[in-house]
C-alpha cells in the first residue's frame, strides 16, 4: 500500500512536472507574482533594507516588469541566486526572469538556451586593493592572493589576465559577495576582483571606503543585463522591451512625475505610441495599453533608476560614463518604439 | 519426496501465482520488481524528455573543453588552458589528499581519546568526554568554517611579516610562516637534482622515485633480518638484538641516497607581496582537514571505547594472571579482540570523511565538488552530467575504501575453527 502510494506520488509529480506550460507571460499572470532571480545583497543592484523591502537597479527593473504584466510593481517574489545557483534556477522554471548583473556572453546566450533582454548595465572588470598596498596598477599584483566569488565570468577574465601578462596569482574562490568582503578586510586576500559596479558598491559598504582604491585597469567587458528562458518569445518581448521603454523613457524626457500628464497626449507621436495613447503596441505584446505608462510609473525611467541606486549622490557614488544616453555619449540606446 | 510431490502435481493455474504460497512470494517479488524498474525508466524518460524541451542534450563532450579557470593548490600540472576533465581529476586529488590526511589524524585522535576516555585519572577522563560530546554534537561544517574564521581573522597577513619591526616572526628557526592565507612550510628540494620523468598524468618526481626505491628495498633487507632472527630464535631459543641492524639497513643507504641527491630544506621567504618558496597548506585546506578530524575524531573515539569496554574484564585478569605486564595485555589480548568491534564502525567513519570532504565548498576548498561539480558547472551549464559524474565518483571511492577495509575486517575478526 505505502509502496503503491509512493509510485502514485512519483508519477504525479513526473507528470506535472512533464507538462509543458502553456506560456511565462500566462503562468506569471495567474499566479499573480512575478519571481525574479536577484542577487543575495549588492548595494545599488539588489539587496533588502533593514524592513525586508528590495531596493536596486536590478529590482526596479522586475518592479518596472510586474507593473507592465501584473500592473503592480510590488507584486515580485524576489529569489535571492547565487552565482552558482542562478542558471538552474532559471531553466527549472523556479523564477520567471533573472535580473542578477549577469553578463550577457556567447555561451550563456547560445550554449546554456537562454535570452538575454538587453543591457540594464555596462561594466567591466577591476581590481580593487587596500591603499596600503602600494599597487598602482593591475601589474604590481604579480603573486598576489586574489578573492574571487566562484561561478562568474569574473575567474575566467582573472585567469586570462595573469596568464596573458605572465603573472602568477593564488585564487581564494568564494561562494557569496560578503564573504569575499570579510576574508578581503581580514587581509586573507590582497585583492578583490569584480565588476567595476560591483567593487564602488562593495567599498560603499566599508567603514573607511578612502583607504581601499579601485586599481585603472579594466580587464574585461560586462554588459549586465536581465534574461529568460530560450523558447518564449513572448515573454522575452515583453522584458526587451520592458528595458527599453526605461531607456526611451529617458531618452523622451518622460519621468516617474510628468507620465501621468504626458499620458493624456502630446504632440510628440513616439511619446504617445510608447505610452499607448497612440498605436497599440502594448496589445502586440499581449498587454494593455498602458503597459509602459506603469512601468514608468512605478520606478521611474533609466536615469531616474540609476541616480536612485547608484548614481554620484548615493553612497556608491557611480559616475553615468558608458551607461549614459547614446546622445549624451554613452552606449544606452534605446531601440525605436514604432 | 520426488513420488509425492509428483503424485499431487495439480495442474498449474495462473490464480495459483497469488492463491498458492508456493508461488505467491516470487510473483509478488517479480511485480515489485517490475514496477520498480518501470518506474525507473519513467523518471529517466521524463528528465530526457524536459531535458530536450529546455534544449539540452545530455553529453560529456564539455570535458574535453577549455576550463579556464586557475586551481590551487594542484597536485598534477594544471594551467587555466587545461580541460574540464582534468580541472575534474585535479580536484579528486584534492579530494583524496584531504580525505586521507584528515582519516589518519582521526584515528590518532580518536584512539587516544578512546583510550585516554577509560583512564583512571579523573581530569583526563572528564577532559575526553568534554572533548568527545562537545565534537560530536556540533554540525561538522560550523567545525569547518570555525577552523577556518580562526585562521583568516586571528593570524597575521603577510605584510606583518615586513619592515624593521615587523609585528609577526616566523616560527621554528625562521622556517614556518603562519598567516591568515595559510601556513607556509619547508619543503625538500635537491641541488643535484635527478630531473623530471614524463608520464601520462604529468611529470614524475624521480627523486621522490628514488628515494621510495631505496625505501622498498630496505624494506625487504630488514625483512630477512628478522626472518633470520626468528631461525636464530626457533633454533637455540634466543633472540639476536636486531634493532642496530635494522636501524643501518634503513638510514645508511638513505642518508647516502640524499647526500647524493644534494638534499636540503627550501625555505618560504617574503618577496613580493607574499611569501614563495615552500610549500603552502592554505586555509581551506587546514580548516577542512583540522574540522574533519576533530569531528570524526570524536567519534572514533567512542568506537574505540566501546571495543574495549565489550572485552570482559576476566580476560585482562586472566592475562594478568599468566604474568603479562599491561602493556602486552593490552596489545596482545585486548586491543585484538577489540577491533573485531571497533573496525566494523570504523569503515563507516572512514566513508563520512570521504563524502564530508565536499563541505570544502563552504571554505573554498576546490575538491571535486568544487571543481567539477562548481566551477564546471557554473561555467558550461551541465549541472546533470556534471553530478551523476561526481556520484559516481564519490561512489566508486567510498566502494573502494569499504572493500579495503573489509579484507582487513576480515584478517583482525574472530577466526572460528
Amino acid at each position: 500500500m505505502k509502496m503503491t502510494i509512493a509510485l502514485a506520488t512519483l508519477a504525479a509529480a513526473t507528470l506535472t512536472a512533464g507538462i509543458a506550460s502553456a506560456g511565462t507571460m500566462a503562468d506569471v499572470q495567474a499566479r499573480g507574482k512575478l519571481n525574479c532571480g536577484v542577487t543575495g545583497g549588492q548595494a545599488g543592484f539588489s539587496a533588502p533594507d533593514a524592513s525586508g523591502a528590495w531596493h536596486g537597479m536590478d529590482v526596479d527593473y522586475c518592479r518596472a516588469v510586474a507593473a507592465a504584466v501584473l500592473k503592480d510593481p510590488n507584486a515580485v517574489t524576489f529569489v535571492p541566486t547565487t552565482g552558482q545557483t542562478r542558471f538552474t534556477a532559471l531553466a527549472s522554471g523556479e523564477i520567471d526572469i533573472l535580473s542578477r548583473t549577469t553578463t550577457w556572453t556567447f555561451s550563456r546566450d547560445v550554449d546554456l538556451k537562454f535570452t538575454f533582454a538587453g543591457v540594464n548595465y555596462y561594466d567591466g572588470q577591476a581590481f580593487m586593493v587596500p591603499k596600503s598596498l602600494g599597487a598602482k596598477s593591475a601589474k604590481d599584483l604579480n603573486g598576489a592572493t586574489v578573492c574571487i566569488q566562484t561561478g562568474t565570468t569574473t575567474e575566467l577574465n582573472l585567469a586570462e589576465y595573469f596568464r596573458k601578462n605572465n603573472m602568477k596569482y593564488d585564487p581564494v574562490p568564494v561562494e557569496n559577495n560578503g564573504d569575499v568582503q570579510q576574508k578581503y578586510l581580514a587581509g586573507a586576500c590582497d585583492v578583490i576582483t569584480s565588476d567595476g559596479s560591483d567593487l564602488a558598491s562593495t567599498r560603499s559598504s566599508f567603514k573607511d571606503p578612502q583607504d581601499h582604491i579601485i586599481l585603472p585597469e579594466v580587464i574585461s567587458k560586462e554588459p549586465l543585463g536581465p534574461l529568460v528562458r530560450q523558447g518564449d518569445d513572448q515573454w522575452a518581448d515583453v522584458a526587451r522591451w520592458t528595458l527599453n521603454a526605461l531607456l526611451a523613457a529617458e531618452e523622451l524626457g518622460i519621468t516617474s512625475e510628468n507620465v501621468e500628464k504626458l499620458s493624456a497626449g502630446t504632440d510628440s507621436p513616439e511619446v504617445n505610441r510608447l505610452l499607448g495613447k497612440e498605436d497599440k503596441l502594448g496589445e502586440m505584446l499581449g498587454l494593455d495599453p498602458a503597459w509602459a505608462k506603469r512601468a514608468i510609473a512605478s520606478v521611474g525611467n533609466y536615469g531616474e533608476i540609476f541616480a536612485r541606486n547608484v548614481g554620484d549622490k548615493t553612497p556608491i557614488g557611480l559616475a553615468r560614463g558608458q551607461n549614459a544616453l547614446w546622445t549624451q555619449g554613452g552606449l544606452m540606446y534605446p531601440l525605436p518604439f514604432r | 519426496m520426488a513420488m509425492k510431490s509428483a503424485a499431487r502435481r495439480e495442474p498449474f493455474h495462473l490464480s495459483m501465482l497469488f492463491n498458492d504460497t508456493r508461488y505467491r512470494a516470487r510473483s509478488i517479488q517479480v511485480i515489485a520488481f517490475i514496477m520498480l524498474v518501470l518506474a525507473a525508466a519513467w523518471l529517466i524518460d521524463n528528465t530526457i524528455h524536459n531535458l530536450a524541451a529546455l534544449g539540452k542534450n545530455f553529453s560529456f563532450g564539455f570535458l574535453w573543453s577549455t576550463a579556464g579557470y586557475d586551481i590551487s593548490p594542484h597536485a598534477i600540472q594544471y594551467s587555466s588552458t587545461s580541460t574540464h576533465a582534468r580541472a575534474a581529476i585535479v580536484g579528486l586529488l584534492n579530494t583524496l589528499i584531504v580525505a586521507a590526511m584528515a582519516c589518519v589524524t582521526a584515528t590518532v585522535l580518536g584512539v587516544l581519546a578512546g583510550v585516554l576516555r577509560l583512564s583512571n585519572n579523573w581530569i583526563v577522563a572528564r577532559l575526553m568526554t568534554v572533548y568527545v560530546e562537545s565534537f560530536r554534537n556540533v554540525p561538522a561544517l560550523l567545525w569547518i568554517v570555525v577552523v577556518a574564521a580562526i585562521m583568516s581573522q586571528a593570524m597575521p597577513t603577510p605584510s606583518a611579516f615586513r619592515g624593521d619591526n615587523p609585528t609577526a616572526s616566523m616560527i621554528l628557526w625562521d622556517s614556518v610562516a603562519i598567516t591568515n592565507r595559510g601556513i607556509y612550510l619547508p619543503v625538500p628540494d635537491f641541488s643535484r637534482s635527478l630531473g623530471q620523468g614524463s608520464g601520462t598524468f604529468g611529470a614524475l618526481d624521480l627523486n621522490y622515485a628514488a628515494i621510495l626505491g631505496a625505501l622498498a628495498l630496505s624494506l625487504l633487507a630488514h625483512r630477512s633480518l628478522v626472518r633470520h632472527a626468528q631461525r636464530i630464535q626457533s633454533a637455540s631459543g634466543q633472540r639476536p638484538a636486531t634493532w642496530w641492524k635494522s636501524l643501518c639497513v634503513f638510514a645508511l643507504p638513505m642518508i647516502a641516497l640524499l647526500y647524493a641527491l644534494g638534499f636540503h630544506l627550501e625555505y618560504p621567504a617574503l618577496k613580493g607581496l607574499n611569501f614563495t618558496g615552500g610549500l603552502l597548506l592554505r586555509n581551506s585546506f587546514i580548516a577542512l582537514w583540522i574540522g574533519l578530524s576533530v569531528y570524526s575524531g570524536a567519534f572514533i573515539a567512542e568506537n574505540v571505547r566501546s571495543g574495549i569496554l565489550a572485552i570482559s574484564r576476566g580476560q585482562t585478569e586472566a592475562a594478568h594472571a599468566l604474568g603479562l605486564s599491561p602493556g602486552r595485555t593490552m596489545r596482545l589480548v585486548i586491543l585484538p579482540q577489540a577491533l573485531r568491534i571497533i573496525v566494523p564502525p570504523l569503515i563507516s567513519q572512514y566513508l563520512d570523511i570521504t563524502k564530508n570532504t565536499s563541505l570544502g565548498l563552504a571554505v573554498g576548498y576546490m575538491d571535486l565538488r568544487s571543481t567539477l561539480g562548481g566551477i564546471t558547472i557554473n561555467q558550461t551549464g551541465r549541472e546533470l552530467e556534471a553530478m551523476l559524474l561526481m556520484m559516481l565518483i564519490y561512489v566508486s571511492i567510498s566502494l573502494t575504501i569499504s572493500c579495503v577495509m573489509n579484507v582487513y575486517n576480515s584478517r583482525v575478526r574472530l577466526q572460528e575453527r
